[in-house]
């Protein structure tokens, strides 16, 4: 597969600080791809410079063939963006949201009268085509948003932490959309900072912090990587935690302690909490889970994603 | 895994995702960029004009109230005491004398609402630029679709204002002449509504600088750029702010299409060039602030 963002050494300072430290990144057509990281890792520059807003610092970039900062107009004809903030036209009813958005493309009036019953369809939202957009729920304005990004049939869909903010199901919803438009073809780079959501929709990702990467792969593989098959939680009282912990050597692969538990990294999850008990040692609750990339980020930094 | 929607009762309806992100109905993409190169001001002046939709009837009601109350009051009013004690101002009767003067002021009024607390609400407020900032559009052409719907606002308005004038009988000139007075007053709007569009986009929170404008520049425009009385009625040291106003300048040139008020070409020219450079002075700065604001 050709790839269609290419990034070697991406740099962007503001002053004094170095937001996006030399990201190298490549996408292929097709897949959908993630920037994991805490917010302020840099994920939201380093997508702007894809999306030819905002001028890199240094490093090379090239989206399509074409170089964001000096090609911007031809790079934005080919991309659909969801930013994190939503910026609908509240002014403008649901459907000329998609209309208006479409003319900033040169489309006709004719095509966009069919393409905006098409993605209004899509987005689940033909009942409210003629509301004010201030009267949507904020999933709703999620996938207006989504709609709108999909007016010019882009090649590439950026999405910007697509789902903070939204309830649980408007969460699923979300998912299965844009889970279609990869189905469909559709190229989808996604940032976010919540680890189910890059399992549920990333083929690929780049764990991001403090503007570098820290570690790339699959979910799946990321997870084999810098993680062992299970997670044994325990907590004993946040008062205990640590003292707990010096007599837990030896059991699982390792331990790490957070303020409120105790996390032991084990291939067999309940064989650990046995060994645990045969201790001694009874804590208030325990549960074995599968390791997630929130354990993979937590390997590599040091620190929990969401603060 | 589970259904997503299940339960929702948002259950997905069939839909052919492959047509909706390759229907071979559009463009290919460099076309489309090419057709934004060419007229993507228009395309943002488009849904600027679109929102204004929402408030077109007290646009109407105002473009329409507000000559009228100003015929009335000076033509009928202010005007009779005027003709009656001091003559023909300029010329001709105190009507004939203040409405074209009346009708720039009233332009350029309208055009310091436009051009501050909606600007700022396009980056701060509502973000409403940073929508087609992603698309094609450059900043620059963001910033000239603005002011073209806000231009072909006041066309509108100016022509209406011309209409009352020409009803009342205060444009003596052949109205062929006298309907200048309209592309007069949209550029004198545009002459100072550029550079505080410009200055608006610089503003990053509050806009307590918008009242003071209201208050120190426009006012004073208003009361003293020769609109109520000629600037020669002013002692001299405060000819400088007709000097500086874009409304003296416009009115000047106002008066000339109105009535045939006697200036001469030179003058006339330097009116035209004061207001084209404003003009055209504010446009560059309103693109770099904007670009500066969008793409950084």
């Amino acid at each position: 597969m050709p790839a269609v963002i290419t990034a070697r050494g991406l740099r962007k300072t503001y002053g004094n600080f170095t937001a996006v430290d030399g990201i190298d990144l490549e996408v292929e057509a097709g897949e959908s791809f993630g920037l994991l990281g805490p917010n302020g890792a840099g994920k939201s520059t380093t997508m702007r410079m894809i999306g030819g807003t905002l001028d890199r610092d240094g490093g090379e970039l090239a989206v399509l063939g074409l170089d964001p900062g000096t090609q911007g107009p031809q790079v934005r004809a080919h991309l659909g963006v969801v930013p994190q903030q939503d910026n609908l036209d509240e002014e403008l009813r649901v459907r000329e949201n998609i209309v208006m958005y479409g003319r900033y493309f040169g489309l006709s009036r004719d095509y966009l009268r069919d393409k905006s019953a098409e993605l209004l369809a899509f987005a689940q939202l033909e009942a409210k085509a003629k509301d004010k957009v201030s009267a949507l729920s904020g999933g709703m304005k999620r996938r207006l948003t989504i709609a709108r990004g999909l007016v010019n049939e882009p090649r590439i869909l950026l999405l910007d932490e697509p789902t903070t903010g939204l309830d649980p199901q408007a969460r699923h919803i979300l998912w299965d959309r844009l889970f279609r438009l990869k189905e469909a073809g559709t190229t989808l780079v996604v940032t976010t900072h919540f680890m189910d959501e890059a399992e549920q929709l990333c083929d690929r990702l780049i764990v991001v912090d403090h503007g570098r990467i820290m570690a790339q792969g699959s979910p799946a593989s990321l997870i084999r990587e810098h993680s062992t098959r299970e997670v044994l939680e325990l907590r004993f009282g946040s008062a205990r935690n640590a003292s707990v912990v010096a007599q837990l050597e030896g059991v699982g692969e390792r331990q790490e302690v957070l303020p409120d538990r105790i996390l032991v990294y084990a291939h067999d999850g309940e064989a650990a909490l046995e060994q645990v008990t045969s201790r001694g040692l009874h804590p208030v609750t325990s549960l074995v889970r599968r390791a997630s990339l929130e354990d993979v980020f937590l390997r590599l930094t040091g620190r929990s994603l969401v603060d | 895994m589970t259904d997503p929607t299940h339960g929702t009762g948002l259950d997905a309806p069939e839909f052919d995702a492959a047509g909706l992100v390759a229907s071979g109905r559009v463009p290919p993409h460099t076309e489309m960029a090419a057709r934004t190169r060419r007229s993507g001001s228009w395309f943002y002046a488009e849904t600027t004009l679109r929102g204004m939709r929402a408030f077109a009837l007290p646009i109407a009601v105002y473009a329409v109230l507000q000559p009228l109350l100003y015929m009335v009051a000076l033509g009928v009013g202010l005007g009779e005491l005027v003709d009656r004690g001091s003559g023909p101002v300029d010329g001709v009767d105190y009507l004939t004398f203040v409405a074209p003067a009346l009708l720039v002021s009233t332009v350029v009024m309208s055009v310091t609402a436009e051009m501050t607390y909606p600007v700022m609400s396009g980056f701060t407020w509502q973000r409403l630029y940073y929508g087609p900032a992603a698309s094609p559009l450059e900043p620059g052409q963001i910033a000239r679709g603005h002011l073209l719907a806000v231009v072909l606002r006041f066309v509108l308005q100016g022509g209406v204002f011309w209409v009352i004038m020409e009803a009342f009988g205060a444009a003596p000139s052949g109205w062929w002449q006298s309907v200048l007075v309209v592309p007069v007053g949209v550029l004198t709007a545009t002459a100072f509504g550029t550079p505080l569009q410009a200055y608006a986009s610089t503003i990053e929170d509050e806009a307590y600088q918008f009242a003071f404008i209201q208050r120190f520049v426009v006012m004073p425009m208003f009361l003293f750029a020769g609109t109520f009385f000629p600037l020669s009625a002013m002692p001299v040291w405060l000819h400088w702010i007709g000097w500086v106003s874009p409304v003296w300048h416009g009115t000047q040139l106002a008066r000339v299409a109105s009535y045939g008020a006697d200036v001469s070409p030179v003058m006339i020219a330097v009116h035209l060039a004061f207001l084209l450079a404003c003009t055209v002075g504010g446009v560059v700065w309103a693109t770099r602030s904007y670009t500066r604001r969008l793409h950084s």
